[in-house]
């Protein structure tokens, strides 16, 4: 028994060595693979994982070092279980960086409890909390998505570029809808716009008519639903429709899907809204790329691809994998000046930078990063025409 | 000061809801009230009955939409609604022989009925998503609107517009007729009378040799039929989830209390009570006020005593003053 665990031990150990090639650097994948938002994170997970071996396959990262994923499970929700997932990969795995965390409650978790007192950098495809901006991070944390915060400034943009001044806001009672709500409040009070009522409700309710009524009572020139298409939102537009309360919506992304054509088509004619996109070309190109491997246009999957790829070249810009020496690069690499680089193109940027040249990383989402290390954020502006929704242009 | 306009906007968002909602209550709460009546228990099951009724009913409807059948401007549902009420008929009965029976035989304590009822919710709960799923359904065609809104506004020259549904008119005309059917049968019709007879005094009607089994049976068959018919108006009228049915045994056990438990009359007094504090309460009567007031009086707040999250909350308050003060309800039913 005793030589059988020795064998076994040895064996483990053997086998440890083996695969710890000591030319590759490991990059952890933390995302929700179990939790709210499973049906996403394999193709976030695959996209960034396409970085890594177009990086690998290259061989131009630091005289041709391999990168190899490693995954762990962040589940979202969990944050004791994503501070342990993330700090076995640190510890035990040797991880050089995090693409990660996904949602914002544990993506902060893990930054404040592992990443900070481990030095390591993270970048996330998805977490959208305002709150993250201003957490404490030494420079370590970055998201190639945007802050909720912006889509506050881009909804009022596009509503005060149309001369709306007066809306009712009602927004769904979770996290997501009471950051939107909040960031859109301050940011069109800022900018000299009246928000009647600000009021929340809740998903999975038979009827809306009560909440409409609290809305319609303190009137405006539009209503803003800040929920979920599928969910109580289009409760509330098929009330306050019926009711004749409102005639025109103003709807961010939660809201935008082919579900709002199809429940009122040509009912909510002249109504606005914003969702994130972008009319790069580097989204196209990421999809062509990724052919079928996995679905392209699956939420954050390009971020996911974006995160990866910042975290290789700042690596190459800073001629180590150590965290603590490429953090600084991280931004330079993202922003202008420098080549443009898209998708595909990971290989020519290494070489770029290792022959001392400059490169702005545009990636699959137009990634600019902006204030403590965000993305700027893309939004595509879109107005119902004939029931339909229609591109009015980018942001 | 305009007080035909905020009589338009009191009218668009409190009474007409309200009214909808309360008759579909009114007829949820008597099939309560009947069967604490006659079989002397509280029906937790009941809220699950609806739902059930109203599933069988959306597959007949589905059924029939696919074959092309419709009934014009009025909704499909209508039609399917026969199959609908057989099918909880069948299903009451089933319960009953099953599992009901037995705790009558054994003349089981109230509390106890109770308790099975439970269960039974529960397993009804189950049987009904596993068979329609917990999403979401939307059976309502034909005409959507008596009174629409930007016609309306467009046709008075008013500020406000009225809407009134096809959904919110049938709701209101069924449950009349529905109330007057059940109304004229238990007081003029023998069977009628021998249930009252029964659910007054058992012993005594008992002597007088009315058929116990018989009056139970038809029990469940009139709570089959309201159950669905209140089911069936509710989804018509808002949307059927399984969950949402659930729920609404709150305020319907709410209404029935109210209206003092084994008094019809008393259940649709409660349902219109309830429904009316319900949206009142959670109203926010900045509008209506700004038409009504002259314009130095003009609220600037919205005037909302409650949120709309706490709807519920309001049946349960009413609920605890009512048992609190009158145990029996407004209309002298018997003590819970």
């Amino acid at each position: 028994m005793k030589k059988l665990l020795m064998a076994t031990a040895a064996a483990a150990l053997s086998a440890g060595t083996a695969s710890a090639d000591s030319h590759a650097v490991k990059i952890g994948i933390i995302l929700g693979f179990t939790g709210p938002i499973e049906s996403l994170t394999p193709h976030m997970a695959a996209g960034a994982e396409l970085a890594m071996s177009e990086v690998s396959e290259s061989g131009n990262l630091l005289d041709g070092m391999k990168v190899e994923p490693v995954r762990a499970d962040s589940t979202c929700i969990d944050s004791g279980a994503a501070t342990a997932a993330a700090e076995r990969l640190i510890t035990a795995e040797g991880i050089k960086g995090i693409m990660g965390a996904d949602c914002s409650g544990v993506t902060g978790a893990i930054l404040s409890n592992a990443a900070l007192p481990n030095g390591m950098v993270m970048i996330s495809p998805s977490a959208t909390s305002p709150a993250l901006s201003t957490a404490e991070d030494d420079g370590l944390f970055f998201r190639t998505s945007p802050s909720d915060a912006r889509q506050g400034v881009v909804m009022t943009n596009v509503l005060m570029d149309r001369g709306i001044d007066e809306i009712a806001l009602t927004y769904t009672n979770n996290d997501y809808g009471k950051g939107l709500a909040d960031a859109f409040q301050a940011a069109f009070e800022e900018a000299g716009g009246t928000v009647t009522i600000s009021a929340a409700h809740e998903d999975g309710k038979a009827d809306y008519y009560a909440e409409v009524g609290a809305l319609a009572s303190a009137g405006g020139e539009r209503l803003v639903v800040a929920g979920y298409v599928d969910q109580g939102g289009s409760g509330i537009v098929r009330a306050a429709l019926d009711t004749g309360a409102f005639d025109s919506f103003h709807f961010p992304d939660g809201m935008i899907g082919t579900a709002l054509e199809e429940n009122f088509g040509t009912e909510i004619d002249g109504s606005t809204g914003q969702h994130p996109g972008t009319d790069s070309p580097g989204k196209d190109r990421f999809q062509d790329m990724v052919g079928d491997k996995f679905e392209a246009t699956s939420p954050f999957a390009p971020e996911s691809y974006d995160a990866a790829a910042l975290i290789m070249l700042a690596m190459q810009a800073a001629g180590s994998v150590e965290p603590g020496d490429y953090k600084t690069h991280v931004m330079n690499v993202a922003n202008a000046p420098g080549e443009k680089i898209f998708p595909g193109e990971l290989g020519k940027a290494l070489e770029i930078i290792a022959d001392g040249g400059d490169v702005d990383y545009v990636g699959a989402t137009a990634v600019d990063l902006i204030g403590p290390g965000e993305s700027a954020g893309n939004y595509r502006e879109i107005i119902f025409e004939d029931g339909a929704i229609t591109t009015v242009q980018y942001r | 000061m305009d007080l035909l306009n905020a009589f338009i906007a009191l009218a668009n968002f409190v009474l007409v809801p309200a009214i909808a909602y309360g008759s579909q209550l009114a007829l949820g709460a008597l099939g309560v009230t009947m069967i604490y009546g006659i079989l002397r228990f509280s029906n937790f099951a009941h809220g699950d009955t609806m739902a059930f009724g109203t599933m069988v009913t959306i597959l007949a409807t589905w059924w029939l939409q696919g074959m092309g059948v419709s009934l014009g401007p009025l909704p499909t549902a209508l039609l399917a609604l026969p199959v609908g009420i057989a099918g909880c008929m069948a299903l009451l009965l089933l319960t009953d022989r099953a599992v009901y029976r037995f705790y009558r035989a054994q003349r089981a304590k109230p509390v106890i009925l109770v308790i099975v009822s439970m269960g039974v919710m529960f397993i009804l709960n189950g049987l009904v998503r596993f068979i329609i799923g917990p999403g979401d359904q939307r059976f309502a065609d034909g005409e959507r609107f008596i009174v629409n809104a930007r016609e309306f506004k467009a046709a008075t020259g008013l500020e406000e517009g009225l809407a009134v549904k096809t959904t919110q008119g049938i709701t209101l005309v069924t449950a009349i007729v529905v109330v007057a059917a059940l109304f004229w049968f238990l007081g003029r019709t023998r069977t009628g009378k021998s249930m009252r007879a029964y659910s007054d005094n058992e012993d005594l009607a008992l002597l007088s040799g009315i058929n116990p089994e018989r009056v139970v049976t038809i029990t469940w068959l009139i709570v089959a039929a309201l159950a669905t018919i209140a089911g069936v108006l509710y989804g018509l009228d808002k949307s059927f989830k399984p969950f949402t049915y659930f729920q609404l045994l709150l305020p319907v056990f709410a209404s029935a209390i109210v209206g003092g438990l084994g008094n019809p009359v008393g259940a649709i007094a409660g349902g219109f009570i309830i429904a009316f504090s319900e949206v009142t309460i959670t109203y926010a009567w900045k509008k209506v006020l700004g038409h009504a007031l002259p314009e130095s009086l003009e609220p600037s707040g919205l005037v909302q005593l409650l949120s709309t999250d706490y709807k519920f909350a309001v049946s349960f308050v009413i609920l605890l003053i009512v048992l609190l003060f009158r145990p029996t309800g407004l209309f002298r039913g018997k003590a819970v």
